[in-house]
């Protein structure tokens, strides 16, 4: 009986994070959707797209409740090292390739948190793509070394 | 010089006297623009055009409202990063790689004054700052001010900031340097950061304004 319930318990220990870290929509998978702790009025969420069909698609939309507004953005530096952020209509998802959202570039920006995101919780998050349709993934909290979030690695929590 | 020219008339000896002016012209020119272009392209790559005069006074406040002037860091090294509160990409990732690199070179608060400074005074009150830094270990000291003082300080480190609206919206973001400035002891440049700098180069040129090991 123990080690039914231990087998139970690591089978449910397992799953769990299997299950935030990565969606699937048509042809399309969504790796590892994960936001830094936020502490502030506005944050962003970052994950990797895939698509395994031979058409493009585009991320159209996204949308959360715990947020007042939801918007995709992108960062551009210019050579004088000056930041700008703006919003862009949508993110191309090229056929059987990948696009990374990661902090300093593409990212969808949460506007207007209506809570605080705390560390090792989970918001859900809805993704509208041109092609595939919609998916609803679970977004990690995590605070990531810096260097973990240029490679879409899946950091444990 | 005369090497250069002495083997261009070694070579040219047939030419008649005008034409060998002109290749000494031709010659001239040419160690004339390399004089010019040598000095630029052998000169290390500096970050910030104006880097010897980034940085200078501020008087501004901090989280805990406390007033704060430049000069209660002198003797102490400053990293300083200029940005705000609601912008939830650039200026988190860069504050978590200055904080890792703080304690990659194990540098408490007493050996560097890590300083987030406001470009969003309107927005970023101390209580909001005070909330904020408290995500990033070690937390750096958040200072904002008047509009007025925090300009100033943004002359001081010649950080460029700019308020943004998208049109049809209500709020902002704020356009502005995303560079980093390391600061020694007396208040002036060592060197500054690009945004993407990786934890360990800043942590190394902090180690090196530190005191050394006793040796």
């Amino acid at each position: 009986m123990r080690t039914l319930l231990t087998a139970i318990a690591l089978a449910a220990a397992l799953a769990a994070p299997a299950a935030a870290h990565e969606a699937k929509v048509g042809e399309l998978t969504i790796g590892h959707p994960w936001s830094r702790p936020v502490k502030a009025a506005n944050g962003a969420a970052y994950m990797s797209i895939s698509n395994a069909g031979s058409e493009p698609d585009r991320l159209i939309a996204a949308s959360t409740d715990v947020a007042e507004r939801t918007e995709l953005h992108t960062h551009l530096i210019d050579a004088d090292g000056v930041a700008r952020m703006r919003p862009v209509q949508a993110v191309d998802v090229p056929a059987n390739g990948e696009v990374m959202l990661q902090p300093g570039g593409l990212h969808v920006m949460l506007i207007g948190l209506r809570e605080q995101l705390q560390p090792d919780s989970e918001f859900p998050l809805t993704l509208t793509f041109e092609r595939a349709g919609t998916v609803t993934v679970e977004v990690a909290v995590e605070m990531k070394p810096s260097h973990d979030g240029m490679d879409g690695e899946h950091a444990s929590h | 010089m005369p090497p250069t020219s002495d083997a261009a008339r070694h070579a040219f000896r047939p030419m008649r006297t005008h034409q060998k002016a002109l290749v000494l012209a031709a010659v001239a020119a040419l160690l004339a623009s390399l004089w010019v272009a040598l000095p630029a392209a052998l000169v290390p790559r500096i970050d910030v055009p104006v880097a010897a005069s980034v940085g200078g006074p501020f008087e501004l406040v901090d989280q805990n409202g406390r007033a704060v002037t430049d000069r209660d860091f002198r003797g102490r090294p400053m990293l300083v990063y200029f940005g705000y509160t609601y912008c939830p990409d650039i200026c988190p990732t860069t504050l978590q790689v200055l904080s890792e690199a703080l304690a990659e070179a194990g540098a408490s608060a007493d050996d560097v004054a890590f300083l987030f400074v406001s470009v969003d005074p309107e927005r970023d009150t101390p209580e909001r700052l005070r909330e904020y830094v408290t995500l990033f270990d070690p937390p750096p000291l958040a200072l904002t001010g008047s509009p007025e003082d925090v300009a100033a300080a943004a002359r001081a480190y010649r950080v460029y900031y700019r308020q943004h609206r998208e049109p049809g919206q209500d709020d902002y973001t704020v356009d502005h340097s995303a560079y980093a400035y390391l600061m020694d002891g007396d208040g002036r440049l060592v060197r500054s950061f690009r945004h993407g700098v990786e934890p360990a180069e800043v942590a190394a040129a902090v180690r090196e304004q530190l005191p050394g090991p006793s040796s």
